[in-house]
């Protein structure tokens, strides 16, 4: 007969299975132990969110007597980290090990979510009708979208206020985190860059945490129904408490200015 | 019942071969009892080709009751129709309304490649059973029945898992082209049931990483378990996710440290 | 020719065991030396190929379907039967032996249906084991539930998807043998011809549905596992790629055909609602234990079912057999429900069905437990007429089902073509002229694990130290001509209708002929109707699209062409037939009371048609079956 349009008969794989590497990085290889790595480090960043957010809140505890001087709760907050554990570890020790579990952890996310992609773009095929969603919210198709716009905010976030980079905030001084905050927030564009994140993080953590419970295999039929409460919550939270800060300064609600002033108007 | 009929536009995906190239085209499917199936339609139209001396649509059928997972295409964007819980062959037209635009292709996935027209190849579906998707017990070796008790809850779980009917709409309807639903309903049937025990983390690696070679990866979103005609629990997903990863410590114990 | 069915020599309950102990053994080492080719993937052959891969032989097993898993075993909604005593209710080996025997009409052969009874036992254990999650108690042991109106309760089952589950079962086991090298799985292989070579079968030669290539295959044994012939009829409950072609194919190679006028029709399946119905969907019977059976007495009937006052409707089944009523057997159901409809008594906007009402139930249950209690099948009755069985009645029409007959096989299984083996509902041989509910799983399984796997040893032992004969073997290239001819045939007639339109034309003869009832003047009619339709089928029939692509019209065309062959023998096989018993039904043979009546005299032998040429009917070959243990009794149900 006339020759075959496609010789088949068993499947060809479209990616080989790589030699497999030692126990646990193997876990690393496949995607399933991906997307554990992915959950048990978005986990470790939303705990990171969750408290520097419950931080942050000392914003509005304005300033206190401390040690006979007038200082802002917030920055007295800000020292207590670089302390932690002192004298166990010297000054700023603990708080540079757990900012390098954070930056791993940033990391392994990252480059899971970059390479689960990259694995999805393989595997599929692009419908040339329309699709129609049916379980899929905006939040989970938008993952890699708000994923990386909390990366570069994290970046920005990072160089306003950690690493104080002149030509983004001028007014910036080490230490000084109820000032520096209030400076930079206080105009329009940086408030709007710190609303538009912060949502896009709500938005990330309300179907990654959701996700984060089925990834870890954590289901049962107890409490399943609570998860996408649990999620939610959580966004619901972070968003909360996050956008108050931009919108408190924005709205003059909170000003930078020196804590003597504040104590003796209080 | 009622023997009202419509009149549909069809846009139908038609492609020669695997490595031919696919486009839409346009059929008019007249006078249609709505008391038909989505199949019986497309029979209907086939019959008018043939009669124009056109060559029939290839669609996947065969026992068209809903149970041997042949069928399934994609219906308006929505794997096997809009219908809940339905499988292509179990659609009736009654759903649609008269003067109603369809669009019809087939399964997309990298790893599901057109045949021809609306038939897709699935055979790594095979290949992930093949991987490890059954219990060791050859003929003659089994013991009594009733010599291994299964509460009855562990027994419908189980049940509720192998209901799959293997016809790959969740692949279809992921964004990713994942085969986690089907591969996670096939590994908690055998999983959960006192005879899978001893295979159940061997089987859990092999056809996950099976799995893996053919599909992409999990990003929970649902959309398998709404298009599935069985409608197939996303739990499945976590009980796999959760017996994956204890498999690389329990296969690596059990294998003495390698 | 003489058919000897080598039935073993000895008391009924030994004969198995005997011939396990006679038969001839392969030695382990040896195994790997014969490979057997299994055609067809469902539970007889999945099974069958799953076990003797574990024995140690090269299997090759082929399916037309793109996965072994889609096989027609897999629509099995009820269970399968099994002699375990498990409710202690005084079932047995014996038992099942003696309802299968019976409910069989007496035309089944001993030896075979007691030796089904005897591992029915164990087909239980195998599936458990490979973790099939048959319904369970609370206690954790398995459920059963009577089935069919037998008076035990020896089905097993998982939920209404017993077929499913088993045949997940097999091919899940064949998967693992795949895996491990011992069995070659080939699927979208259509097996289009048998070879032979000095009266023995040495392989097959397929095309490849999505290439069109033609292939041949050599083997020391075939085994064909290809399901029954239902689908003669067009309309049935069988998938749409059922077919007889691997059997017929074999049969016009020389392998006898058994019986082909024993069909199973099902009461309860949902009727057809318009002429472009490809098929008909099965309920379980099991609606009939609540349900009550009526059509209006006025054919001119105008009023909604609900609106008919009790005096206006007629309950057939229970005025006519008081003591069974609506319970009675399936085919006593079904004959009913034709005389009522031929009457113009019908229901439904095509007066094709009978009312299967709940309304009593309702009432005296209550509509939670009637749902509690069919809720799956009131659904799936919903979904195909969009109509709520909880406010109008169903409507129901009875539909082919099952075919008892098939190729004829001795007690080995082996058919009249020695190495040809055949299993499940492809042979003959263990339900006689009439099936039992839940009884077509049981054979299936029984065949590929446990009769097969002993019995072919007895062949191939004696093949040691043989090749395959090889494919390059004039006998091979031949058989790959004449299918490519065939092929290239169909592609060429250039007719004007499809083989879909043949099909449905031939479907409404034999079911009108060769249906529910049959009489000599019909089935006359019927040889002559479906001559002159099979010649216009080959000069009218249109091919359209390429043979070497995908192409279902091609593969319709095929399996059509030889249903025409096969209907005519169904006719003649009805017509010699002349006696009612079971599924087979001859008006001019009947008690008074309208039941079938047998003809033990004449009758009690299988009919087994041997091929001669294209123009000359099959000739008549007769099994006497002879009854040791059972007494022929007449039916009654009055």
């Amino acid at each position: 007969m006339a020759a075959p349009t496609v010789q088949r008969s068993a499947a060809n794989p479209i990616r080989k299975k790589r030699k497999e590497l030692p126990f646990p990085l193997n876990l690393y290889q496949t995607a399933v132990g991906k997307k554990w790595v992915m959950a048990v480090t978005g986990l470790i960043i939303l705990g990171f969110v969750l408290f520097h957010m419950l931080g942050n809140l000392k914003l509005y505890l304005g300033a206190v007597e401390h040690n006979g001087e007038a200082v802002w709760d917030i920055d007295l907050y800000g020292e207590f980290l670089r302390e932690l554990l002192v004298p166990l570890f010297p000054r700023t020790y603990l708080l540079w090990l757990l900012r390098f579990g954070l930056i791993g952890a940033f990391g392994l996310h990252i480059h899971s979510a970059y390479t689960l992609t990259r694995m999805n773009q393989a595997s599929g095929s692009r419908y040339q009708s329309k699709q129609d969603w049916l379980a899929a919210n905006f939040a989970s198709r938008t993952m890699r979208v708000t994923g990386i716009i909390v990366a570069l905010y994290l970046v920005f976030h990072l160089a306003d206020l950690t690493w104080g980079w002149s030509f983004i905030s001028p007014e910036w001084e080490r230490g000084e985190v109820y000032n520096n905050l209030g400076h930079s927030l206080s105009r329009w564009w940086v408030g709007l860059i710190y609303i538009v994140a912060n949502i896009a993080l709500s938005v990330h953590i309300f179907h990654g945490a959701w996700s984060m419970f089925q990834s870890l295999g954590l289901n049962n039929p107890r409490w399943n129904s609570a998860r996408r409460l649990v999620a939610g919550g959580l966004a619901g939270a972070i968003l909360i408490g996050n956008l108050s800060f931009p919108i408190a300064i924005l709205s003059g609600m909170i000003e930078p200015g020196d804590p003597e002033v504040s104590i003796s108007e209080g | 019942m009622s023997a009202n009929t419509l009149n549909l536009t069809l846009q139908i995906w038609r492609q020669e071969g695997p490595n031919a190239a696919g486009r839409f085209e346009t059929h008019e499917a007249r006078n249609i009892p709505d008391d038909a199936s989505f199949l019986e339609m497309l029979d209907v139209v086939n019959e008018g080709l043939i009669q124009e001396g056109k060559v029939p649509i290839e669609f996947p059928h065969d026992c068209r009751e809903g149970i041997c997972g042949t069928c399934g295409v994609m219906i308006n964007g929505r794997a096997h129709g809009q219908e809940r819980g339905t499988a292509t062959c179990q659609l009736h037209m009654r759903k649609f309304s008269d003067g109603d635009t369809i669009a019809i292709e087939p399964w997309r996935a990298a790893a599901f490649p057109v045949v021809k027209d609306l038939v897709v190849d699935r055979s790594p579906l095979d290949a992930v059973i093949e991987a490890g998707g059954f219990i060791t017990a050859p003929t003659g070796t089994a013991a009594d029945a009733n010599e291994t008790p299964i509460p009855k809850e562990a027994a419908d779980s189980a049940m509720d898992a192998a209901a799959c009917i293997g016809c790959g709409a969740c692949v279809a309807a992921c964004p990713n082209s994942a085969g986690q639903l089907f591969t996670s309903a096939k590994l908690w049937h055998l999983n959960s049931l006192p005879q899978g025990q001893p295979e159940r983390f061997k089987r859990t690696e092999a056809m996950v990483e099976t799995m893996e070679q053919f599909f992409g990866s999990c990003t929970n979103h649902g959309e398998c378990s709404e298009a599935c005609p069985k409608e197939i629990s996303l739990d499945f997903i976590a009980y796999m996710n959760r017996d994956y990863i204890k498999s690389k410590r329990v296969n690596r114990k059990l294998a003495g440290q390698r | 020719m003489v058919l000897d069915s080598k039935v073993p020599e000895g008391p009924l309950a030994d004969k198995w065991d005997n011939h396990k102990f006679d038969v001839k053994l392969v030695n382990p080492a040896n195994k790997r030396k014969f490979k057997v080719l299994v055609v067809g993937t469902g539970l007889a052959g999945a099974s069958a190929a799953a076990t003797l891969g574990e024995l140690g032989y090269e299997v090759e097993a082929f399916t037309f379907h793109d996965s072994p898993r889609r096989a027609h075993s897999i629509a099995a909604q009820g269970g399968i039967n099994g002699a375990k005593n498990y409710r202690n209710d005084g079932d047995s080996v014996y038992r099942l032996f003696y309802d299968t025997i019976k409910g069989g009409d007496y035309r089944g052969r001993e030896a075979n249906t007691y030796r089904l009874a005897q591992v029915s036992v164990d087909i239980i254990d195998q599936m458990a084991a490979q973790g099939v999650p048959f319904a369970r108690e609370y206690g954790g042991l398995l459920a059963n539930r009577s089935f069919g109106g037998a008076q035990v309760s020896r089905t097993f089952y998982a939920r209404g998807q017993t077929g499913q589950q088993l045949l997940l079962g097999a091919y899940q086991q064949m998967m693992g043998q795949v895996n491990a090298g011992k069995v070659k799985l080939h699927t979208r292989m259509e097996m289009l011809d048998l070879v032979t070579k000095d009266g023995e079968a040495v392989g097959i030669v397929c095309r490849n549905l999505l290439t069109g290539e033609i292939t041949s295959h050599s083997g020391h044994a075939v085994v064909l596992a290809t399901g029954g012939y239902g689908n003669v009829y067009y309309l049935s409950t069988n998938a749409m790629a059922c077919n007889v072609t691997a059997a017929w194919r074999a049969h016009r190679k020389g392998a006898h055909f058994a019986n082909p006028c024993y069909t199973q029709i099902h009461p309860t399946c949902i009727p057809a609602a318009d002429e472009f119905q490809s098929k008909l969907t099965l309920m379980s019977e099991s609606l009939r234990n609540d349900g009550r059976i009526w059509v209006p007495r006025d054919p001119d009937e105008r009023r909604a079912a609900a609106d008919i006052p009790e005096a206006d409707r007629y309950y057939y089944l229970e005025e006519k057999y008081p003591a069974f009523g609506n319970l009675v057997p399936r085919d006593v159901a079904s004959r009913n429900a034709k005389t009522v409809v031929d009457q113009g008594l019908g229901v439904g906007p095509l007066k094709n069905g009978v009312y299967l009402d709940f309304a009593a139930a309702i009432e005296r249950d209550g509509l939670d437990k009637v749902w509690e209690r069919y809720s799956n099948l009131m659904e799936m009755y919903e979904r195909i007429t969009g109509e709520d069985p909880r406010e109008t009645p169903m409507r129901i029409y009875p539909a082919i089902h099952y075919t008892m007959g098939g190729l004829w096989v001795d007690y080995n299984l082996m058919t009249s073509i020695p190495s040809l083996y055949a299993c499940g509902e492809a042979n003959f041989s263990d339900h006689g002229a009439n099936r039992l509910g839940a009884s077509a799983l049981m054979q299936g399984l029984a065949d590929g694990y446990f009769v097969l796997p002993y019995t072919i040893g007895d062949s191939l032992a004696g093949k040691l130290g043989t090749d395959p004969v090889s494919t390059d073997d004039p006998v091979f290239q031949q058989a790959e001509q004449d299918v490519r001819d065939r092929t290239q045939t169909f592609m060429s007639i250039n007719g004007t209708r499809s083989p879909d339109y043949f099909h449905r034309e031939l479907g409404k003869l034999v079911w009108n002929y060769i249906g529910m009832e049959r009489d000599k003047n019909g089935l006359e009619k019927a040889i002559s109707e479906i001559r002159a339709l099979r010649e216009e089928f080959w000069k009218d029939l249109r091919v359209l699209g390429n043979a070497d692509t995908l192409n279902s019209s091609l593969e319709k065309a095929g399996r059509v062409a030889d249903f025409f062959e096969l209907a005519e023998l169904m006719a003649r096989d009805a017509l010699d037939r002349e006696e009612s018993c079971g599924g087979h039904f001859r008006s001019e043979s009947q008690t008074e009371g309208g039941e079938a009546l047998r003809n033990d005299d004449d009758f009690a032998h299988v009919s087994a048609w041997a091929w001669n040429d294209e123009n000359t009917p099959q000739t008549k070959h007769a099994e006497e079956l002879i009854f040791e243990n059972v007494e022929l009794t007449q039916r009654s149900y009055k």
